[in-house]
């Protein structure tokens, strides 16, 4: 298919279609409300089902119920639809079902605003809900991007048996670029009949299937919790996935960015380039697992002085760096997260101030 | 000679957990009967709540979930939305469903949702230890209303097949009980009728089911089943507060 | 090379439209492409604009202070932008309803009275098609044969107003070609 120009938030929409996912639960809130808008008109092409819930928890358990019955579903929300979500992931991962969760990040805490932010990393990345869990995370950096990772979501929800979330912005839902929808992205979803609500009936079997998360049995808890942390361990081995950029060079700072930051910082690299400055970075595109190996290595690298972490937020995957980073160099910080997207020029001067 | 009186297949063979004189057995039991009857146990998925009924799905020999708080009408809405061929119920008590749940069954109801809701009111939370509920009776005692219920703080109960009787949206609604045989009889033609619209497509159904707690009541099983008839049934009146053929 | 243009203007003018059609055609021509809306309370009334980055390579910071050039439909927007554009840009002026010029000698203005030209061809809603064509001609950024083929597949789902926005483009050209 040739290459169209969509709205980050319509092309999400459109990537969960051609991925086979065909159930789409939401509740409306700026910025990415468009995926709705969106998805109400195609998905009855495509036989699909679109109900607007009566709240972000509410929408939660549908994606729970749809998920746990073996079918392919997505929502789309924004931060404080997200924390009210936060409940069901953390159910929907304890009873190990697939679900794709994208959150476009508007600035927080509270109501805070409707800009691009990068305010949630901690909610995604540590736990929005309660209890031993983590969701596999994703953060585009473009709408091509965003298309390819919405795609692959599904794949990957599927492989762990885990929630796996799209870490986008507002930016990026907003924003049109060029997109492709790559057919090698489509999968077939994987056969569930093992522990899906599927009906007996249909999946031909005499043997109930149980969807739960209650293990009162002190044991149980900890065997399952055992099985999550297993899945955890080999996300964190098979699943890491980030992108270097500059890094050929003998550069003296290293960055690690994320999304939209990232590409102000490509552009500040590009400037400083020019005036004979080469400054390297490191951009994660899954936030859990981290790179942490790639940061490490890359921070290393011999004339490499310091490191920074350049967020849209108050300083949250810094901690993540330095955890990375071993003490081996000192971690900078460098953030801004009222909705307005720090400038390169802020960033060379800011890059400049660590020479 | 067949037998007269058996288990319902939809049943598993279990020891249940809960107290003695309870009342979510019989209605258990009516749930299984009915599904056997249907002959649809091989496509139902039951919504266990939280709750005492929260270990339902051990009782059930049926394809289960377990929701949050309160959810159960949401997650029956994204397993029916997405597999309709499916034959899906929630179970639900008071506390979870008139309370933390309340958003969820009145949208529900009110999109119409082709599931089957089984509410259980026995006018107080059992899990927690016996707490007031939204459907306590004015005076009654319950552990975070030592004096009884007061009415000026907290209002008076919520009569929940009322409230969802007066949807304008089609639905079947109806209030029944289990304190006497003929009760009884009556709440199992109405959870068929419930689950046979839902078979049918037709509408969403909700029975509410006026039970007994003798244990957070503290009385004996025999007088709950009094004290209900006494208190709770003159103001939680029996009878269909809507039907799909009314439209 | 990297080029950026601002469209600016009251909400309801096309403003969007009219971005996302250059963008359209430049990405056509296979350049890399952003269109960055600004969005949320101020698209309800206010002033509307939005950015179009076109790129030879792909696009870093898609987030721009200073562009290339502006395409101001309103008084408000002229004011607010025409400081922030790059020196030699071209400063698109909407003189049906702004009655004042950029106060800027270092670039070329472009004086195109859109929503007279388009009630001329038959309705005030083309103006955003009369400047942008005009400002297409004027900058040479796309093909025009290429942008008239996405005005038209835009407008694919209403042909009758095709006609009119064919007629509202041509308007358009003839007048950057003039200036």
């Amino acid at each position: 298919m040739a290459k169209v120009l969509m709205k980050g938030n319509e092309a999400i929409g459109e990537a969960a279609i051609r991925a086979g996912c065909k159930n789409y639960f939401a509740y409306p809130i700026t910025p990415q409300s468009e995926v709705a808008e969106y998805l109400v008109k195609r998905l009855p092409e495509e036989g699909g089902v679109f109900v607007q819930g009566e709240s972000e928890v509410a929408v939660g358990y549908m994606i729970f119920g749809a998920a746990g019955c073996g079918e392919r579903v997505m929502t789309t929300s924004s931060s404080p639809g997200v924390s009210l979500m936060s409940e069901a992931i953390s159910y929907i991962a304890a009873a190990q079902c697939p679900a794709v969760f994208v959150n476009i990040v508007r600035g927080g805490p509270g109501l805070g605003g409707i800009l691009p932010s990068q305010g949630d990393y901690f909610q995604a990345t540590k736990g929005g809900g309660h209890g031993d869990y983590r969701l596999l995370v994703m953060a585009p950096d473009g709408v091509q991007e965003a298309v390819e990772m919405t795609m692959k979501a599904f794949t990957l929800a599927e492989k762990y048996r885990n929630p796996v979330m799209i870490l986008g912005d507002g930016l990026i839902g907003q924003m049109m670029e060029p997109c492709e929808f790559p057919d090698d992205l489509k999968t077939e979803a994987t056969n569930k009949d093992d522990w899906a609500t599927n009906g007996m009936d249909y999946r031909k079997s005499d043997k109930r299937n149980l969807v739960k998360s209650l293990f009162l049995d002190p044991t149980e808890l900890n065997n399952n919790n055992l099985i999550l942390k297993a899945k955890y361990d080999k996300m964190r081995k098979e699943e890491v996935r980030y992108e270097e950029y500059n890094t050929q060079t003998d550069y003296q700072v290293l960055i690690v960015s994320y999304g939209t930051m990232s590409r102000v910082c490509r552009t500040s690299i590009d400037l400083l380039k020019k005036d004979g400055i080469e400054v390297a970075m490191l951009r994660p595109q899954t936030l859990f697992p981290f790179p942490e190996e790639a940061i490490y290595n890359a921070a290393t690298k011999e004339n490499c002085k310091s490191v920074i972490s350049i967020e849209m937020s108050m300083g949250q995957m810094v901690e993540d760096v330095e955890r990375s980073v071993k003490g081996q160099r000192e971690v900078e910080f460098y953030g801004e997260c009222g909705g307005d997207i720090p400038s390169p020029e802020k960033i060379i001067e800011i890059i400049k101030g660590l020479l | 000679m067949g037998k007269a009186f058996s288990r319902p297949e939809s049943l598993s063979q279990t020891m249940t957990h809960y107290c003695p004189g309870c009342t979510h057995g019989i209605v258990h039991r009516l749930v299984a009967e009915t599904i056997d009857e249907l002959g649809i146990a091989g496509r139902t998925v039951g919504i266990a709540p939280v709750g005492c009924a929260v270990l339902a799905y051990n009782y059930f020999n049926l394809d289960f979930q377990e929701a949050a708080h309160g959810r159960a009408p949401a997650m029956a809405t994204g397993i029916k939305r997405v597999r309709p061929d499916l034959i899906v119920f929630t179970y639900q008590g008071d506390g979870d469903l008139a309370s933390i749940g309340m958003g969820e069954i009145i949208h529900a109801a009110n999109r119409g949702e082709k599931f089957t809701t089984i509410f259980i009111n026995n006018a107080i939370y059992g899990m927690t230890g016996g707490q007031m509920a939204p459907t306590t009776m004015p005076g009654q005692r319950a552990t975070t209303a030592p004096t009884g219920r007061d009415t000026d703080a907290t209002g008076m109960p919520i009569r929940m097949a009322n409230l969802l009787g007066e949807l304008v949206t089609p639905a079947y609604v109806t209030r029944q009980a289990v304190l006497k045989p003929q009760q009884i009889n009556k709440a199992k033609k109405a959870i068929k009728k419930a689950f046979e619209y839902q078979v049918e497509g037709r509408c969403f159904s909700f029975v509410e089911v006026v039970s007994t707690c003798p244990t957070n009541w503290g009385l004996t099983p025999l007088d709950s089943l009094k004290w209900a008839q006494d208190n709770l049934i003159p103001y939680y009146e029996l009878g269909d507060y809507k039907t799909p053929d009314e439209d | 090379m990297q080029t950026e243009i601002k469209f600016a203007g009251f909400g309801g003018q096309g403003i969007l439209l009219s971005a996302k059609l250059i963008a359209y055609a430049a990405m056509k021509q296979g350049s890399f492409v952003a269109w960055v809306p600004s969005y949320g309370p101020e698209m309800r009334g206010g002033t509307a604009y939005c950015t179009v980055v076109i790129s030879d390579k792909l696009i870093g910071s898609p987030i721009i202070k200073n562009p290339t050039h502006l395409v101001a439909m309103n008084r408000p927007s002229l004011e607010k932008f025409a400081p922030d554009v790059k020196k030699n840009g071209i400063i698109l002026i909407n003189s049906s309803l702004i009655p004042v010029r950029s106060e800027r000698e270092d670039i070329t203005e472009l004086i195109v009275p859109a929503n007279d030209t388009a009630i001329q061809v038959g309705s005030v809603k083309a103006a955003n098609i009369v400047a942008l064509s005009a400002f297409a001609a004027k900058s040479e950024l796309v093909d025009m044969e290429i942008l008239k083929k996405c005005i038209k597949e835009e407008f694919a789902a209403k042909p009758k107003i095709i006609p009119l926005n064919m007629k509202a483009f041509d308007e358009g050209v003839a007048i950057a070609r003039q200036s």
